[in-house]
């Protein structure tokens, strides 16, 4: 039987140790300076921050998606407030009346409130939609706003 | 008493399966009849469907290094208690999140949706686990085989993940929705990834043992691509995130650093003829054909996970079904048939004779049809993923009419899931029968 290549216990060490260092200088410039970019911060009202933790209490995430993260029931919200035919008093209509796929919550006015504050700020944030980004040759791609408010 | 433990983290890992299974068939059809079990509404399902599988990984996973550590590695367990404590905190904390579910008692985020507090059981239990494990390890002298690299990095890795995806209670991060989503999918990223070292170290184990041939985990090409694997789970989550305005640097990196995944692709190829012999020699063996199904399942999903971390492919495929496949494909295809692979070793070694003809049976159609299934449940995904991009990006159609487009492949998905269901019923029913009986036997043994 031939005998097997192996990798040396302080060669591994290294190599572990290395990326272990790494990770954490990275991890702190990602956590800093990497997310420090809101262009919606003008938006963050104390009405929007309380939205925020009301999507988080009702689970909206079950069914929607803020940047295409979450659920698949419903629609992306991220640009809810802006898109054409939406805007706050859509997503006010539907927060008090529910769909046929979305449950009524029977939320009081200032929760109804609070949601559409958070969702104008995340409106503010960037754009989902893949229309928005233009496709370099190397396969990157960059934002391109192209907003539309009609 | 320890490898009771181990014993009995994997009952509990396959009752979590069953009824992640079963609350994943309800979400689905909820998904297509809306008004299906409204007892139970898609926002409850639909987080007790995802927190159980993720509790059977983790579980399984788990209990397979309780049971490995001391009966195979010749290292008892540095304490018999804390696998206890870890046992008692793991049902205590899984029962209350499945009532804060029920009850509609949310507040976390996706994935972690139970109210915040409860994340403090699970950060103890692990911590637990940790120590036990490290502790356990100094008695091993170099070198160590990959597997116990891995599932040091995999105990390690979900600790400090786990606890970065609750950095957004502090308002410095809940405030900037930038911050707040990269960083919870830069944890949930390297919290997967931490799930894979815990399940492929254990693949890797099994593999050593039924072959026999130790080389598996120690040879150099074993740690390359563990190193490969750690480079991305550190560095290769961001893929999750191109579209969310952080750094561009961010996503630029996380693309290189998925790139480097056509390297293990290049080895699977490389091994392709070795590995298609090795199947058909072995295919019969039962913990083998899971380990076969593992093995095709990690193909299809490097593929696709390579070509969906193209950020000129990943923003037309990102939020659609595409991703779902991914994920089913990953978390069914491979961490489920690498666990059951891992739960018919010990089975074999607790009985001594492994499953009786009748159950083998049984398992073998059970095999087939969740494979089959999975299959078509993956295609019609991806098929419903395509069709979703193309309509979003042509923002033509209004949501509605964009998902009565593809409800055909949905529909079909959703009963394809129920044939998962059915197939894994007729895996895990047997293997928990006989598990469960010789657990107490061996309780009894051990007492004497």
């Amino acid at each position: 039987m031939k005998p097997v290549k192996q990798m040396s216990t302080p060669l591994k060490r290294l190599l572990f140790w290395s990326l272990f260092v790494s990770f954490f200088i990275y991890t702190a410039v990602v956590l800093t300076k990497g997310t420090d970019n809101d262009k919606g911060k003008d938006f963050l009202t104390e009405e929007a921050k309380q939205g925020k933790l009301l999507y988080q209490k009702y689970n909206c995430t079950a069914c929607h998606q803020l940047y295409g993260l979450g659920g698949y029931m419903g629609p992306d919200l991220t640009n809810t407030i802006s898109a054409a035919g939406k805007g706050e008093q859509f997503a006010k209509a539907i927060l008090m009346g529910g769909t046929q796929k979305m449950p009524n919550f029977h939320l009081p006015e200032a929760e109804i409130n609070a949601l559409v504050a958070y969702l104008n700020y995340v409106d503010k944030t960037g754009v989902s939609n893949p229309r928005h980004f233009k496709i370099n040759n190397d396969g990157t791609v960059e934002e391109e706003r192209i907003m539309t408010n009609d | 008493m320890t490898k009771q433990t181990g014993l009995h983290f994997i009952i509990f890992g396959m009752i979590a399966l069953l009824f992640g299974l079963l609350f994943g068939s309800v979400s689905g059809l909820q998904f297509i009849y809306p008004s299906f079990f409204d007892a139970l509404p898609f926002f409850k399902s639909r987080p007790l469907h995802v927190s159980l599988v993720v509790a059977w990984i983790f579980t399984a996973a788990v209990g397979g290094i309780y049971y490995y550590l001391p009966k195979h590695c010749g290292l008892p367990l540095w304490s018999n208690r804390l696998p206890k404590i870890h046992l008692a905190l793991f049902i205590g904390t899984g029962i209350l999140i499945i009532v804060s579910y029920i009850m509609g008692r949310f507040g976390g985020r996706e994935y972690w949706e139970f109210p915040p507090v409860l994340a403090i059981p699970i950060v103890i239990s692990w911590i637990l686990f940790g120590i036990n494990f490290f502790m356990t390890m100094r008695k091993k002298g170099a070198p160590w085989p990959v597997y116990m690299w891995m599932w040091g990095t995999g105990i390690f890795f979900f600790l400090f993940t786990f606890s970065e995806s609750y950095l957004w209670l502090l308002p410095y991060f809940r405030n900037n929705v930038v911050k707040e989503l990269t960083v919870q999918w830069k944890s949930y990223g390297a919290l997967v990834g931490s799930w894979n070292m815990l399940v492929y170290g254990t693949a890797i184990f099994v593999m050593e043992k039924v072959s026999g041939d130790k080389s598996i985990a120690l040879s150099r090409l074993s740690f390359l691509m563990y190193f490969l694997g750690l480079t991305n789970l550190m560095f290769g989550w961001a893929h999750h995130i191109y579209i969310v305005p952080s750094s561009p640097w961010i996503r630029n990196f996380a693309y290189f650093i998925s790139m480097t995944e056509l390297l293990i692709l290049g080895k699977i190829i490389r091994d392709w003829k070795r590995s298609l012999e090795q199947a058909q020699r072995n295919f019969n063996i039962l913990v083998f054909r899971f380990l076969v199904a593992a093995d095709v399942w990690v193909f299809i999903n490097l593929v696709l996970a390579i070509i969906i971390s193209i950020p000129a492919i990943n923003i037309f495929t990102h939020g659609t079904h595409i991703t779902v496949a991914h994920a089913m494909g990953s978390t069914i295809g491979i961490n489920t048939m690498i666990l059951l692979a891992s739960c018919f070793y010990i089975i074999q070694e607790v009985t001594g004779h492994g499953i009786n003809m009748k159950n083998n049976r049984v398992i073998a159609y059970g095999f087939w049809i969740a494979n089959s299934c999975l299959l078509i449940f993956f295609l019609c995904l991806i098929s419903a993923g395509i069709g979703k991009g193309i309509y979003t990006a042509q923002d033509k159609l209004t949501f509605q009419e964009m998902m009565q487009k593809i409800t055909p492949y949905l529909t079909v998905f959703v009963f394809a899931g129920i044939g998962i269901f059915a197939g894994m019923l007729m895996i895990v029913l047997p293997a928990f029968k006989t598990l469960f009986i010789k657990s107490s036997r061996v309780e009894q043994q051990e007492e004497q």
